[in-house]
């Protein structure tokens, strides 16, 4: 039955799509970090609603707070006032429950655990099966094209691959919600290329939320759902744009004139910002 | 490989020189000393003719040394109480025995001070004065309240090099025991890990890199803290009584090859440290070539 089920959600995902709630809320969110010239404004009256099932991506030049709004949502920074909830809880609850996965800027692997023991690392101390551990590191090291790196160690592996265990790794715990901090960053464009359609391909089968840091704005749009505008000092939001692109993208799809159209105005909410500074 | 094996002999061509000249002016000394307090009179060229078979020279040359050498360990059965490799066995015991328990009480030390901020600020300041004792006062004390309660033989002495061994590795641990990298800690965040698994899962390895180094340390320190021990309490057997009875009968290539042994001792227990943390890591698959 489960089978078939999956089937389904390959072949027509938009029929399968769950109702919709609301995974992440954020409400007059500000973190401020204190140093020694003054007190930094990282984040700044920050109102923001991510619905599950939602892909979205913060885009802004750097220092515009969009990592550190990703760790806020991780419990990995603490906000200075204002409310957050993760699906329906704070913060903190939701990462204590593992609610979600989280994918660095660097592939973060234990550099004394193969690449099968580092995606086992989450599972382990969540205390499941070994059956079960085995299950999952099979499919998720399938889905990002490592089964025969299972047993490499991680200074084996190219960079882009490192890239692609952690993110089996996130999978692996099968979360609903998956935070990604530029994950791609560091990848040569047709590593990444490749990557963004995998990226796709995961999400519309799982239907998990993404949340999705980028500074490209070509990846935002060939990605997202929503795409949230960010601007520095004080960190903000500018603009939230809602993709009319269908979910399920394809790279051919950069060549058409919706592509260039969406793209086109993020850079322009971008762009009116900087006129401003 | 071969500059290696040149820059090795050029350095011990070297030192074996400076050690020929060295006997050469001291034992000379003692030669002309000697001879003029018997009114004779001396000559540079007998001087120097003699100076190498002088009885119990103050400083033995390199052969004489070598040759006591030979008739202490070849010559000599291992059972022989004049073997000096039978006394090298005996001070091998309480010296594996202390770098074990040195070493566990160093971890143990530095967990604790890891793990407890309280600990750090009574632990430490008591941790750092034990070492500023000299051992040479303690050992005898050890030595002589552990013999009240008939503890005697191996265990006095493996505590003394226990005393020396933990210090280095209580140091090195806190410090690796926090080495651990950020990113690492973070990713552990996320998992919501619990402390035990922060700790066997990440904190653990990280300080590996460190142990090692400390152990190095460590077990030098247990066989120095094992000869020490033997000094001063009169002990039947092992390389600090050999050094002892050497100097009481001014014996001195007996000390020097006392010497000599303890230091290839010392040598080849830090190489088989070495040894044991290249398997290791070549195990986890971190050591790339070599």
């Amino acid at each position: 039955m489960l089978a078939v089920a999956e089937q389904t959600t390959l072949t027509e995902p938009s029929l399968t799509v769950k109702p919709k709630r609301e995974m992440i809320s954020v409400q007059d969110l500000s973190l401020v970090f204190p140093s020694k010239d003054g007190d930094v404004h990282a984040l700044s009256n920050i109102n923001l609603s991510i619905k599950s099932g939602d892909f979205v991506s913060f885009i802004g030049p750097s220092g515009c707070g969009k990592t550190t709004l990703l760790r806020v949502i991780a419990d990995l920074e603490r906000p200075t006032s204002g409310s957050l909830k993760v699906n329906g809880t704070d913060a903190e609850d939701a990462r204590l429950n593992r609610l979600y996965g989280y994918v660095f800027q660097a592939p973060a692997l234990l550099p004394w655990r193969n690449i099968k023991q580092n995606c086992a690392l989450p599972m382990e101390i969540s205390k499941q099966s070994d059956a079960h551990k085995n299950k999952q590191i099979d499919k998720y090291l399938q889905m990002v094209g490592l089964q025969d790196f299972h047993n490499k160690f991680p200074w084996q592996l190219s960079g882009g691959m490192q890239q692609r265990a952690s993110i089996a790794r996130a999978l692996c715990l099968n979360p609903d919600l998956l935070l990604m901090d530029e994950p791609f960053g560091a990848l040569d464009e047709i590593t990444r290329d490749h990557m963004n359609i995998e990226l796709l391909r995961i999400w519309s089968e799982t239907q998990k939320t993404v949340v999705f840091v980028t500074h490209s704005i070509d990846e935002a749009v060939l990605l997202s759902t929503h795409i949230v505008v960010m601007s520095p000092r004080p960190g903000r939001i500018l603009k939230v744009i809602e993709s009319p692109l269908p979910r399920l993208k394809t790279l051919a799809l950069r060549d058409r004139p919706e592509f260039h159209a969406l793209a086109s105005e993020i850079r322009s909410a971008l762009a009116h910002e900087h006129a401003i500074d | 490989m071969k500059q290696k094996l040149f820059s090795f002999v050029s350095l011990f061509t070297i030192v074996i020189a400076i050690w020929y000249l060295a006997a050469l002016i001291m034992n000379g000394n003692q030669l002309i000393n000697n001879l003029e307090r018997k009114g004779q009179t001396w000559t540079y060229q007998q001087v120097i003719s003699q100076a190498y078979e002088v009885k119990r020279p103050m400083l033995p040359a390199p052969h004489q040394v070598g040759q006591e050498l030979i008739k202490s360990i070849i010559d000599k059965p291992v059972t022989s109480k004049r073997s000096l490799i039978f006394h090298a066995q005996i001070t091998l015991n309480s010296t594996l025995l202390g770098f074990v328990f040195g070493s566990l009480l160093g971890i143990l030390i530095a967990v604790g001070i890891v793990n407890n901020k309280t600990l750090e600020s009574s632990l430490m300041p008591w941790v750092i004065a034990s070492q500023t004792i000299p051992i040479l006062a303690i050992a005898p004390m050890v030595v002589v309240v552990l013999g009240a309660i008939n503890i005697t033989g191996v265990i006095p002495k493996a505590i003394i090099s226990m005393y020396l061994s933990f210090f280095p590795v209580t140091i090195a641990m806190v410090k690796g025991l926090r080495s651990s990298d950020k990113l690492h800690e973070e990713l552990m965040h996320t998992y919501s890990a619990s402390a035990k698994d922060i700790f066997w899962k990440l904190r653990w390895y990280s300080a590996q890199p460190y142990l090692f180094a400390s152990l190095k340390v460590a077990i030098a320190a247990a066989l120095v803290g094992a000869i020490v021990a033997e000094l001063p309490t009169g002990a039947q057997g092992g390389l600090g009584a050999r050094l002892l009875s050497g100097s009481y009968y001014g014996q001195t290539e007996q000390i020097w090859a006392a010497l000599i042994v303890a230091a290839t001792l010392g040598s080849i227990l830090v190489w088989l440290v070495g040894l044991a943390e290249k398997v290791l890591l070549r195990r986890r698959g971190e050591l790339t070539h070599a």
